[in-house]
């Protein structure tokens, strides 16, 4: 690969071609051995993510034919564009990775060859229970449909497309599939005031950081999970894919469970008050407690400032239980209107305290607050994606064809810096490939740098790969253990 | 694969005569004893019954089946289904513990109790393993009823018994439980109001997907994948392992049914046996329409006159917002099928209630879905089955409870007091005594019993007439639990004054 004279202008076609020589020149490497890293050092070298030649040779090509040739024209280009889609798939989404981690090993098993993945096509069509033997027949799929998205599904215990084959419907069944929770910022508008419906800003942003926090630590310390990824969902939301075998060959029920264990606002929109928990909390509501507070107090009641006017104030109100109490809290509040959030929350204990009500229950007040608290910054799941197995959740790394953002993971070591509105749009990634220039000195042992290198992508790519690895190895691990622990004998000579 | 291991309980039961003499050979199985009151049933029976024994022993576990599941669907709290439950199954599947046994003949009435709650087990797993839908319900009536056994049992029989199903639990340390003694604390005492120090209980430790109940009311502390189980909760995870086992069994008896090379004599049995199990949720039938009525897609307004709670607040709800979430389309969309709306009405009847979107927006994102309600599309045995069925209250009662900005589920149960009388005063009861009377039915979790109250308040005259003349019998007027039975009956009930007033006027 390293003789491809990079003076040449190649076409898409070519390119193509190029990499299945390679690929399948790999494949009959990895027969003899399947040792990991081996594979790892593979990946690295081959065309998995195709690098594109210098921009001087880019520019030579037909324009047109599968990029845009200026960062202008970058811009304006509509991210559901097919061209631009077509580039993406081509050049920018880690095939490769994905294939990894859905397969959990390097060489195709029955979890990736049985998935099913479900494509959005441009014209809206949806198709169902398509599947691939391996990474390069989605590839090729992909760019044969240009689906706007597609979705990821559960592994069913037969191909899916040999669904029509089995002798009855029931025979066809899903087995496994990660753990999904989604979560979406629509569901906080009767709480947050800086936006609503599909539109996000940094502050309400907060409400997803909590969220991640909160439902992150109780998967991981309460269950044992290790491998959580959370993803960008492109808009106002996030996903969290739980990879670890136990969750992944979780049945119906233990979904159900996970998933109640982590709900706590329940009730529509007439239910009135929407936390009601019992006393002593447990132990996981003490901890999700103890993360929110500070959020509370910064991102809600200063940033959302969420009971500002008197009718908001009302809301308010309606979920704290003493009635005397709430009587002199409206007279001072209505002598001040638009006291902020901050004061009317601080208001309350310090009326309490000047005994504005004979009657107060001390207790039941605290317990009150909590609950508010709690209304106010617990996690909103969308509860449904978590309790089905054969529920289908959007890719990582597709692009939202309305705002033209990748799904990007989140790294959850730095969770607070992470910014929606930052996230790299096809488009912007598309003009940085062609921005790329090659450094003046280059090492002539280095490997070919790839699209994804080239641009903003790189570090979510990066923190995907690492990610697919540890899962990897753990799972060979447990692989390995279980031959050690079955034959005994063959190991005795 | 390992089919074969699994229902070989027993080795005493493998076939060791040559096949040819199998039919001439005597049984060589082992006979059943029963040293314990409770029975995982994980050994078949293997005597002789007579026919008559086999009908009537089954007939008898059905009476009592149905009604623990009428319990269950009336909403009864645990200690009111026992005490309901008492009669009947003294009546017909009575139990008796070991102490209550003394001298040979108690003991041998004991034995044949025992065998008779043993064989009508295995007689309706075999009725009732034919479809998903039977088994389900099968199974979820039959853990009622080993729960509430397991509950009445007799302490030191109850240890007995679990011990003897050689469950492997981890016993959690001193030590440890010192160390997390504020996080057991918080746990047990949970749900039950007495504070229990969790020094003075015993607690095990257990991978909790054995827990998934307990898990999902947070009652039990997690850490690390483990769930720490007071010894109270261990009842529950008994019962978990029965349910396990028996729908494991249930899914293999389904399996073997069709080799089930049988004459004429069980097999109609079976079969009656099983369509007997009719029960209220056993749906409503949606080709019963209602008589006189024009259902069309602009005669929805008029005609939610007649409609119950639930369904009123998602058409005001729909006619406010010109939208309704996924959950309440399909609750309203099934409620139309039910009460007789055509595939095409409906379409037309929500593309116009969902004024503010294009024709495009609806075609793409909401029409397929009451395409798929009404069996119009989707997998063949959605299209065979013609869709899903309305739901009935047990449905909107139990299953998917309504999230933020949802406007589904049962306002007797979902909404919190103040919203539901707004909602009552709207449908025009405004009487204060049944405003209370539903108040006292929603905090006693009686959520049908406050839908009847309005309901016969609403109807209270016709009610009256209907029922002084004679033209409905008590039976149509029993309690409503199904939706488009309320409408339904509402309907007729109004209508019917209409109707005797028309032939009065002729007359």
């Amino acid at each position: 690969m390293a003789d491809a004279a990079p003076s040449e202008s190649f076409q898409v076609a070519d390119q193509i071609k190029e990499e299945d020589t390679i690929d399948d020149s790999s494949k009959e490497e990895k027969k003899g051995d399947v040792k990991l890293e081996d594979l790892f050092a593979d990946a690295e070298s081959d065309d998995e993510f195709p690098s594109s030649r210098p921009a001087a040779a880019t520019q030579s090509s037909s324009p047109g034919e599968m990029t845009p040739t200026s960062s202008q024209e970058g811009d304006t280009l509509k991210a559901s564009d097919p061209e631009v889609m077509k580039s993406f798939y081509q050049r920018l989404f880690p095939w490769r990775y994905l294939f990894q981690w859905l397969n959990h090993s390097p060489t195709p098993t029955n979890d990736f060859s049985h998935r099913e993945f479900a494509f959005t096509l441009s014209n809206d069509a949806y198709l169902r229970y398509q599947a691939f033997p391996t990474s390069e027949h989605i590839k090729k799929d992909v760019l044969r449909l240009m689906p706007s998205r597609f979705e990821i599904g559960p592994v069913y215990n037969t191909n899916p497309r040999d669904r029509k084959t089995l002798r009855n419907s029931t025979a066809f069944k899903p087995l496994s599939k990660e753990l999904c929770f989604d979560i979406d910022l629509t569901d906080y508008d009767d709480i947050r005031t800086c936006c609503d419906k599909a539109n996000i800003c940094n502050k309400c942003w907060q409400f997803m950081t909590m969220a991640i926090k909160v439902v992150d630590a109780a998967l991981r310390e309460d269950f044992g999970f290790k491998h959580i990824m959370w993803v960008y969902s492109g808009r106002r939301g996030a996903h969290a894919w739980v990879c670890d075998k136990k969750a992944r060959s979780m049945d119906d029920q233990k979904r159900r469970a996970v998933a109640g264990y982590l709900e706590v606002i329940r009730g529509g929109a007439q239910s009135g008050k929407k936390v009601n928990l019992r006393r002593p909390l447990h132990p996981h509501l003490t901890r999700s407690l103890d993360i929110l507070k500070s959020h509370f107090q910064e991102d809600v009641l200063e940033v959302q400032n969420p009971w500002e006017t008197d009718e908001q104030a009302e809301k308010l109100l309606q979920l704290l239980p003493d009635r005397q109490l709430n009587e002199s809290l409206r007279k001072k509040w209505n002598s001040a209107p638009g006291r902020a959030s901050l004061s009317k929350w601080a208001d309350i204990d310090a009326l309490a305290k000047t005994g504005a009500s004979k009657s107060l229950d001390a207790k039941a007040l605290l317990e009150a607050k909590q609950d508010i608290v709690l209304e106010y910054t617990y996690p909103r799941l969308d509860i449904e994606v978590s309790k089905k197995l054969n529920h289908l959740l959007k890719s990582p790394f597709v692009v939202h064809p309305g705002t033209g953002r990748v799904c990007v993971p989140i790294d959850t070591r730095s969770l607070e810096d992470f910014d929606p509105l930052g996230v790299p749009t096809v488009q912007s990634l598309l003009a940085e490939i062609d921005a790329w220039k090659e450094p003046e000195e280059v090492d002539p042992n280095s490997r070919p740098v790839q699209d994804w290198e080239k641009t903003s992508l790189k570090p979510y790519v990066e923190q995907f790969r690492a990610f697919v690895l540890a899962l990897m190895k753990d799972e060979r691990d447990v692989k390995v253990k279980r031959e050690r622990d079955e034959g005994p004998e063959s190991m005795d000579f | 694969m390992n089919r074969q291991t699994f229902t070989r309980h027993d080795p005493k039961r493998r076939a060791v005569i040559d096949h040819r003499k199998k039919q001439f050979a005597e049984s060589s199985y082992q006979e059943n004893t029963y040293p314990h009151r409770l029975n995982f049933y994980s050994v078949p029976p293997t005597a002789d019954i007579t026919l008559e024994q086999f009908e009537q022993w089954a007939i008898d576990r059905l009476r009592v089946l149905a009604e623990l599941e009428a319990c269950a669907f009336r909403n009864r709290g645990q200690d009111e289904t026992a005490a309901h439950m008492k009669p009947f199954l003294e009546k017909y599947l009575p139990l008796g513990a070991n102490s209550s046994s003394r001298g040979q003949e108690q003991s041998a009435r004991l034995q044949e109790q025992r065998q008779k709650d043993h064989y009508s087990h295995f007689i309706l797993r075999l009725a009732f393993a034919s479809t998903e839908d039977l088994r389900r319900r099968f199974a979820r009536v039959e853990t009622a009823l080993f729960r509430l056994r397991l509950q009445s049992d007799d302490i030191n029989e109850r240890a007995a018994f679990v011990q003897s199903l050689n469950l492997d639990w981890e016993q959690v340390s001193d030590k440890e439980r010192k160390a997390l003694r504020e996080e057991l604390a918080a746990t047990s005492a949970a749900g039950y109001g007495a504070k229990i120090q969790p020094e003075e209980e015993t607690w095990c430790k257990v991978d909790w997907e054995r827990v998934p109940e307990l898990v999902e009311r947070r009652v039990v502390f997690l850490r690390g994948g483990k769930a720490y189980v007071p010894s109270r909760e261990q009842q529950s995870m008994v019962v978990a392992e029965f349910t396990k086992a028996l729908e494991k069994t249930l899914e293999m008896t389904a399996r073997a049914l069709p080799r089930l090379d049988e004459d004429d004599r069980l097999t109609p049995i079976l079969n009656h046996l099983s369509k007997n199990f009719i029960t209220p949720d056993a749906g409503y039938s949606s080709n019963t329409a209602t008589p006189g009525a024009e259902i069309s897609a602009r005669n929805i307004d008029k005609l939610s006159s007649h409609f119950p709670a639930c369904m009123s607040n998602l058409h005001r709800t729909l006619r406010r917002d010109a939208h309704l979430k996924h959950y309440g389309r399909l609750q309203y969309t099934l409620f139309l099928k039910g009460i007789g709306l055509s595939l095409d009405e409906c379409l037309v009847f929500w593309r116009g209630s969902f004024s503010k979107i294009t024709d495009d927006t609806f075609n793409k994102e909401y029409r397929y879905n009451v395409r798929h309600a009404y069996g119009d599309v989707g997998g063949d045995s959605n299209r065979r089955g013609g869709g899903y069925s309305p739901f009935s209250c047990q449905k909107i009662l139990t299953e998917h409870p309504p999230g933020p900005g949802e406007a589904h589920g049962c306002p007797y149960r979902h909404f919190n007091m103040e919203n539901l009388t707004a909602l009552l005063q709207g449908m025009g009861v405004s009487d204060r005594g049944v405003l209370q009377g539903v108040k006292d039915d929603k905090e006693n979790q009686k959520f049908h019993m406050a839908c009847n109250r309005v309901f016969e308040h609403v109807h209270k005259a016709e009610i009256k007439k209907a029922r002084d003349e004679g033209i409905m019998t008590a039976n149509q007027l029993e309690t409503i639990v199904h939706p488009n039975e309320y409408f339904k009956r509402s309907f007729i009930l109004k209508n019917l004054d209409k109707k005797t007033e028309d032939v009065k006027m002729q007359g």
